[in-house]
């Protein structure tokens, strides 16, 4: 499978990243050359195979669902570009 | 005569003990090594104060018999591990100035066991890359130079900064991460050791994740015997880290005297690719050749399904990099750059803020996890894991204890020689690390020799999940058996 120009910006688009337009054919390329890469992958009988979805076997950890931190609400927004009163600051969103 | 910061981990720790020389004067030694070294761009940022600071703390523990495992060790910490209150890069702009309110599991370990934090290391920007070259802060320079050349050669990468600052020894040991060869790969490259410990042996908490399924951190050092003892202060459990394992950490040091004697080795002819070199092949039989003469035996065996691993893994890297990567948004930390509206801020953010290969993995993720394209790309990529790893418990069911594999295709490459045009062309370099990432297992890098141009090369040991203590085991027989690598004479001093 290979992208064409319209799919490189639509996948721009969904991963929140402008892309100006001379940057989309370079993109392009890149995109196909990985996308022939696994290719290959096609040849591989995959039938009857679980997808991996534990690297090592073990059972999820799981804890009691209580409070165990909090109260850190200036770490937090520390190093958040705008900031009030503990608070994230974003462009309006609705009018 | 060595100064200071030439002695191994082992050796500085034994004379701190003896009080042979004070914890400030081997942070000194390593801080003046620094600064002579900055054209080799190893450290994104120096803490002097910081470390100057805690050898102080060191001496007075020393002082008064309370001294902890890594007591007053001088150590540089790869800049993807969060530091509270020392800027925290990932090598990216996006996180340009960004102070963390906490330390990372792994760091916390170390500074728990007393070592002492000379400054934050080099990378590729969120350790997407193998020479150091998409680091948004230059290019790391290995101390490695090719006989009678002047080219400047890349230190591997992720971890390039890292494998730098070891092998000129601007610290003792440094952390570092290993998503698909981020730690073997550079090691073998500047003539260190690496390891990438099983996945969950060390937490995940508090380090810039890049693919949650595949990240893991370990140390670079320059003997097997000092990753050991690093290892040893680096893992642990985590309630914070759901997959960190609930195990106890082993005496990895103990392990290192332990020999092969009685163990299997085996050799996947998977890996003797087309196009290897007469000289990877000689490396690969001389360390079968020393694990033999130890007392070990060495088989054949068979990984069929090798070669599916490092496109299986661009498919499943670049997916969850895309998922961790979101959080970059210019709202919570690092860079905003205002835009029409709030979709338009959160584009024009990344787009300025990421570097090229960092997009490019991005968008790849976004594809192959976009809807229709979902079970094509990363549901099989993942039931190719499943085979992969599959291949590893067969050999290890028959009887073989460690695998033994070259650690890269070739020695380190010059800065701008390889994908410029074709990203696969780099995304080969860790052809025989990724297969351990794919399947959770610990591996380790260990220097076996130098090329005809007089560059280290690196031989891989893979173990079975949990083992580290025969990859250390195996990798001291072959460091005993081709003698510790000369590290190369400060011309950049």
């Amino acid at each position: 499978m290979s992208v064409d120009a319209t799919t490189v910006r639509r996948i721009a688009h969904l991963a929140r990243i402008a892309v100006s337009e001379d940057e989309v054919a370079p993109l392009q390329g890149e995109l196909n050359a990985i996308l022939a890469f696994v290719e290959q992958l096609g040849a591989v009988d995959v039938t009857g195979v679980e997808p991996m979805t534990s690297v090592t076997p073990m059972a999820m950890k799981k804890r009691t669902d209580t409070v165990t931190d909090g109260g850190h609400a200036a770490d937090i927004v520390f190093n958040a570009p705008e900031t009030e009163d503990n608070y994230f600051l974003v462009p309006k969103v609705v009018e | 005569m060595t100064t200071l910061n030439e002695l191994t981990l082992a050796d500085a720790r034994d004379g701190l003990k003896a009080k042979d020389f004070s914890a400030t004067d081997l942070a000194r030694a390593h801080l003046a090594a620094m600064e002579k070294a900055r054209g080799l761009n190893a450290y994104i940022l120096e803490t002097p104060e910081r470390a100057l600071a805690m050898a102080e703390v060191a001496d007075t523990k020393i002082a008064a018999g309370e001294a902890r495992p890594l007591e007053g060790i001088p150590l540089g910490i790869k800049d993807l591990f969060c530091t509270h209150g020392v800027t925290t890069t990932a090598g990216s702009k996006i996180l340009e100035g960004f102070q963390p309110h906490y330390e990372s599991a792994v760091t916390h370990n170390l500074w728990r066991d007393g070592a002492v934090m000379l400054g934050k290391l080099n990378l590729d920007e969120f350790a997407m890359g193998s020479s150091n070259e998409t680091s948004a802060y230059g290019d790391a320079v290995s101390p490695w130079r090719r006989n009678g050349s002047d080219t400047k050669l890349v230190p591997g990468g992720s971890s390039g900064g890292s494998a730098a600052a070891v092998a000129a020894h601007l610290c003792l040991g440094a952390t570092a991460t290993d998503t698909g060869g981020s730690i073997r790969q550079p090691a073998a490259f500047t003539g260190t050791v690496g390891i990438k410990p099983t996945y969950g042996r060390c937490s995940r908490w508090g380090t810039v994740a890049y693919a949650s399924s595949l990240d893991q951190a370990g140390p670079i050092a320059r003997t097997v015997r000092d990753c050991a003892i690093l290892l040893g202060s680096m893992a642990g459990q985590d309630a914070r880290d759901t997959t960190c394992a609930d195990l106890p950490v082993p005496d990895f040091e103990a392990a290192v005297a332990r020999g092969v004697k009685g163990l299997t080795i085996g050799i996947p002819k998977e890996y003797r690719v087309e196009g290897m070199s007469a000289e990877i092949q000689a490396l690969w039989d001389k360390g079968a050749a020393m694990l033999k003469d130890a007392g070990a035996t060495v088989r054949e065996i068979s990984l069929p399904h090798t070669q599916y691993a490092l496109p299986a893994y661009y498919i499943v890297a670049p997916a969850e990099a895309s998922s961790n990567l979101a959080r970059y948004d210019g709202v919570r930390y690092g860079l905003r750059v205002p835009g029409k509206d709030i979709a338009g801020m959160y584009e024009n953010t990344r787009a300025a803020g990421f570097g090229r290969e960092v997009k490019r993995r991005i968008m790849i993720g976004t594809y192959v996890l976009s809807a229709g394209y979902y079970d094509a790309y990363y549901v099989r990529a993942q039931k190719i894991r499943t085979l992969i790893k599959r291949d590893f418990e067969e050999a290890y069911a028959s009887g073989i204890d460690a695998i033994l594999t070259p650690a890269t295709p070739s020695a380190a490459f010059g800065l701008g020689e390889k994908g410029s045009g074709d990203p696969v062309e780099m995304y080969l370099q860790d052809v025989f690390t990724i297969t351990v990432n794919m399947a959770g297992l610990p591996g380790l890098s260990v220097p076996a020799g130098l090329d005809a141009q007089g560059l280290p090369l690196g031989l891989q040991l893979i173990g079975r999940p949990f083992d580290e203590e025969t990859l250390f085991a195996a990798a001291q027989v072959i460091e005993t058996a081709a003698g510790r690598t000369k590290l190369p004479a400060a011309w950049w001093a």
